[in-house]
């Protein structure tokens, strides 16, 4: 009895840490959490988690364990009026709760340090990897892949399997660009402090990612995907990025689209890149990051619904971005509408 | 024996005694310099202030139960977040440490005030006005909206053009006035004033913890204080300090913020370890476990804690070797920290453990903070960090460490002292439920945040899209909020119930007293001990009590006591200041009143306020003050 009380004992802590494991991993979506990692990056940090959480649970069930003793043994009964032994302490248990959380932190630490080196790899002189500028906008994200001179927004496509390189800075204030299920996060800081960084991502799919330090009202929106596609695809999709732009067939249209539209953005090649680059939009996951672009979920919408959303009123869907309301341009509804059927339709080949 | 001591002193010359002005009422608190009337005066302030965060906190919470709410927009989440977090640290529970500090350190140690009386009551005053200053940003065109950190460029004129950061620089610069002025005048009290036989290592912890927090004050506070000039320098006079197109840098304002915020943590959590330390001995009638390796966790904390600062800085970029060091500066904090744990669990081991409120609240502290403590191992770990960093699962933690650790500190520490501050005691039942619903809404809130954080939800966002399994989670975290609500409402209750009450409290009230607060009256006298008390040993009180002694020997006889006067030139010095601030503040803005625009862009209202507040330093230094004197005839039949 008392053998089996003892084993029960010592397995306590175990079943308990991998019970937690268990529910750990069924937490949270596939392309979001960091519990659910789809990269070696992302896999590297969530083993530190789950080794850190392990020597932390034991701990903690080694306090709870007896505070809740002491404080069922020790409560003080009713007549009980004895002085109880005024102990100063004891310097054996000290030195043995001293020695035994270093011991662990020792544990901790040498992994740790490895990893962070290891993490410092950021590729950039790596002729393989793909190299991607991304730079965090108020509330965008801008990629560059400046061996193809290719730019684009909001949809960040990769190659599986290989290291893509990036190199990370802002144009306004403080972003930080994470993709949970793929790697860690790092901040886009202004020149002077420029980030390098890289994953990959072995399996192709659509990750969503994040901005991770407040930068304004629409900080919650300024969403993105990583979108991990085979090689061949990778080298279409540059190949039709960098197809010449595609303008509105109604000319009137064309020219609204060009005076008022490409001021800021640009298609193809044509207009100026101060906003988000719009070729190939109609392909997109998301409009704007977040008004997704699929109509099987509940949560999306056609693409031209979602363009509409975006243009008849920007501010609703994103408050405290930079892009002036369509109307206040003096563009009509039907143009806008026109606008949005056209980006909309724009799709890479 | 009292006989003796009092022929001996009526051979004593007098002391120079001049009439004393009285004052009463509203006066008699605005001039006061009595540290208890002071703790009091910190009470209330801290008390409004955390009510206000508190607040804050609801709505931040009613915003977040659901995806897409659209309860508050966008710019107010932000200014909620902002004045939430700097409320909470700066003006809620700092006061309140204080508060503690000044109902009981001068008593802890037998002195009859602290040493500096009138910096004690100018401590307080700019730490009021500094508040109300930032708090007055919520009517005067927007509170601050760059989060508590205030990260530039964020917080620049360019991405925040309201004059809300300019409340935050200067409101705290003259709040950090007041905090940085009791830091020094709790050391020179701890250093010069402890009653004879007390020496350091019989220092009560509590007395310890003062004096170890009061001692990082002195080091950090001058980090934010730098940090907030040359931030307002950037905003309001167009300086480049973190201006890259000006040649500054942005990571530079992080650094400073952080080299005074993570000391800041262990300023606010020392002094709850302190109290941990008085209460647990106390109802387990046991002395301390291990008190001089307490002392020593307590000084190796202080120290760790400035030599770990960039862990709040991992993703800003600095590196490996910057990663790798503070990884494992910051995990070896655990170790002293662990050391605390257990002697508190072994204090209690073999003791008669008594569950009466501030217990209840001292025991649920233990696991609770383990928790937070536990999760800081894990965010050391700085590829671990690189995901857990500004998610929901850092707000956990730092929730954990604050309120599981800190605010049950605190309520342990009021319930204790309550009795001591006002002479009454609180309701024992009320108390037991308010900590079963605090602490229940505590865990409920601040738990499920964990797996939040961990399955991608960013701290910060004033909402987030459906079907990321957000929602659940989200939802039971703000009834547990309301349930801390609850917590809270039901000890304002208390307190107001229980000042209906005779003021009947023993002067030992808890009857296990160990510590030197406990042998005077409650609330004591204004001259606090008759005779200054000699000390023979860690808990003084006790070890008379084993003893067979009622009460502590005296170390000198029956004489007249010195007082300090009351003044109200700490008071005008802070408006002086308060003034300056505002007119400074608006210094460039333009009004569409001439005579405004005349008075705040020529800096007249600014010279106003330094007017008045060097005026009355002024007067300070020209009028000689020597205080009055309590006589024996006026102290016998007290």
């Amino acid at each position: 009895m008392m053998k089996t009380w003892q084993a029960v004992k010592r397995l306590l802590p175990m079943t308990a840490v991998s019970g937690l494991l268990l529910i750990l991993a069924g937490c949270g979506r596939e392309d979001l959490s960091v519990l659910r990692p789809q990269g070696p990056e992302a896999e590297t940090s969530y083993g530190l988690i789950k080794l850190s959480i392990t020597i932390m649970i034991v701990v903690l069930l080694i306090v709870f364990f007896i505070a809740a003793y002491v404080m069922v043994r020790f409560r003080r009964k009713p007549g009980q009026n004895e002085i109880p032994e005024q102990v100063e302490g004891s310097f054996k248990l000290e030195v043995l709760w001293t020695v035994i959380p270093l011991i662990l932190v020792v544990v901790l630490a040498v992994p740790t340090v490895k990893a962070v080196f290891a993490a410092g790899d950021d590729h950039a002189n790596d002729a393989n990897a793909v190299k991607v500028k991304v730079t965090g906008h108020q509330y965008w994200w801008e990629f560059e892949y400046s061996d193809y001179d290719v730019k684009t927004a909001q949809d960040l496509v990769i190659p599986t399997g290989k290291d893509i390189a990036f190199e990370l800075t802002t144009a306004d204030v403080l972003h930080s660009f994470w993709v949970p299920s793929l790697a860690g996060k790092i901040d886009t800081n202004p020149a002077g402090t420029i980030n390098r960084f890289s994953f990959s991502a072995p399996n192709e799919g659509v990750y969503r990612g994040k901005c991770a330090e407040l930068c304004g009202p629409s900080h919650g929106f300024m969403e993105f995907k990583v979108k991990a596609v085979s090689d061949q695809e990778f080298e279409k999709w540059i190949a039709s990025m960098k197809a010449p732009a595609v303008l509105p067939e109604d000319t009137a249209l064309a020219e609204k689209f060009k005076s008022q539209c490409l001021t800021c953005h640009a298609v193809g090649g044509q207009g100026v890149a101060l906003g988000p680059d719009l070729t190939g939009i109609g392909s997109r996951e998301s409009i704007a990051g977040i008004l997704l672009n699929d109509d099987t979920r509940e949560d999306g919408a056609p693409v031209e619904e979602n363009l509409k959303t975006w243009l008849h009123d920007p501010q609703s869907v994103k408050p405290g971005n930079l892009m002036p309301s369509p109307k206040d341009l003096g563009l009509s509804d039907a143009e806008i509408d026109g606008i949005a059927e056209y980006l909309a339709n724009y799709k890479l080949d | 024996m009292a006989q003796a001591a009092h022929s001996l002193n009526s051979s004593k010359p007098l002391g120079h005694g001049h009439s004393v002005k009285r004052h009463t009422g509203l006066m008699d608190w605005i001039t006061t310099v009595d540290h208890k009337k002071i703790a009091i005066l910190y009470l209330w302030a801290g008390g409004l202030f955390f009510g206000i965060g508190g607040l804050e906190a609801i709505l931040i919470r009613i915003q977040l139960i659901k995806p897409m709410n659209a309860f508050l927009d966008a710019q107010t989440f932000n200014e909620l977040i902002t004045m939430h977090g700097t409320t909470m640290i700066f003006l809620g529970v700092m006061p309140i440490i204080f508060a503690l500090m000044n109902a009981v350190i001068p008593l802890q140690i037998g002195a009859r005030d602290v040493a500096f009386p009138f910096l004690n009551a100018l401590g307080f005053w700019t730490f009021l006005f500094g508040g109300i200053l930032l708090n007055l940003s919520w009517i005067m065109g927007g509170a601050p909206d760059a989060g508590w950190t205030a990260y530039v460029p964020l917080s620049s004129t360019t991405y925040s053009n309201t004059h809300g950061v300019d409340f935050y620089t200067i409101g705290l610069q003259i709040a950090g006035l007041g905090t940085l002025i009791g830091g020094i005048n709790f050391l020179a009290t701890i250093i010069t004033m402890r009653a004879p036989g007390m020496s350091f290592m019989r220092m009560p912890m509590f007395a310890w913890t003062t004096f170890i927090t009061s001692a990082i004050i002195l080091f950090a506070f001058p980090a934010v204080t730098v940090g907030l000039v040359l931030l307002t320098f950037d905003r309001i006079l167009g300086a480049n300090f973190f201006d890259v197109a000006g040649g500054g840098n942005p990571v530079l304002w992080q650094h400073i913020f952080w080299i005074f915020g993570h000391p800041e943590v262990y300023i606010l959590i020392l002094p709850a370890f302190g109290i941990i330390s008085e209460v647990i001995p106390t109802f387990s009638r046991k002395r301390l476990f291990g008190y001089s390796s307490m002392v020593f966790a307590t000084i190796l904390i202080a120290f760790l804690g400035f030599m770990v600062w960039a862990h709040h800085m991992f993703t800003t970029g600095l590196g490996p070797v910057a990663n790798a060091l503070f990884s494992v500066s910051t995990m070896l904090i655990a170790v002293p920290t662990g050391i605390k744990i257990f002697n508190w669990l072994f204090t209690m081991w073999g003791g008669q453990v008594r569950f009466t409120t501030p217990n209840l609240f001292a025991a649920g502290f233990i696991p609770t903070f383990t928790m937070g403590g536990v999760t800081g191992v894990m965010l050391a770990s700085a590829p671990a960090d690189f995901q857990f960093h500004d998610t929901y699962f850092v707000v956990a933690h730092f929730h954990y460490v604050i309120v599981g650790g800190l605010v049950l500190g605190l309520f342990a520490g009021l319930h204790y002292w309550w009795p001591k501050m006002f002479g009454r005691m609180l309701s024992e039942k009320l108390g037991k439920w308010t900590f079963w619903t605090f602490i229940i809404g505590f865990h409920m809130t601040f738990f499920v945040q964990h797996f939040l954080g961990l399955m991608g939800m960013q701290r910060r966002v004033f909402t987030y899209l459906p079907n990321q399994q957000f929602d659940l989670l989200n939802l039971v975290s703000t009834i547990g909020a309301g349930l801390m609500g609850v917590g809270t409402i039901l000890f304002l209750l208390n307190a107001f119930l229980t000042s209906r009450r005779p003021a009947d409290a023993a002067d030992d009230p808890w009857e296990d007293g160990r510590t030197l607060e406990w042998t005077i009256p409650s609330p004591p006298p204004e001259y606090n001990f008759k005779q200054t008390p000699l000390v023979r040993g860690i808990d003084a009180f006790w070890k008379e009590k084993t003893a067979g002694h009622k009460g502590m020997t005296p170390a000198e006889p029956v004489g007249s006591i010195h007082m300090p006067s009351a003044t109200v030139l700490p008071f005008t010095m802070s408006v002086g200041i308060f003034i300056a601030g505002l007119g400074f503040m608006f210094s460039r803005d333009e009004f569409g009143n001439a005579f405004m625009s005349f008075l705040f862009n020529n800096y007249i209202v600014t010279a106003i306020g330094l007017v008045i507040t060097f005026g009355s330093m002024l007067l300070r230094s020209l009028y000689d003050d020597h205080g009055w004197h309590i006589e024996p005839e006026e102290l016998e039949g007290r």
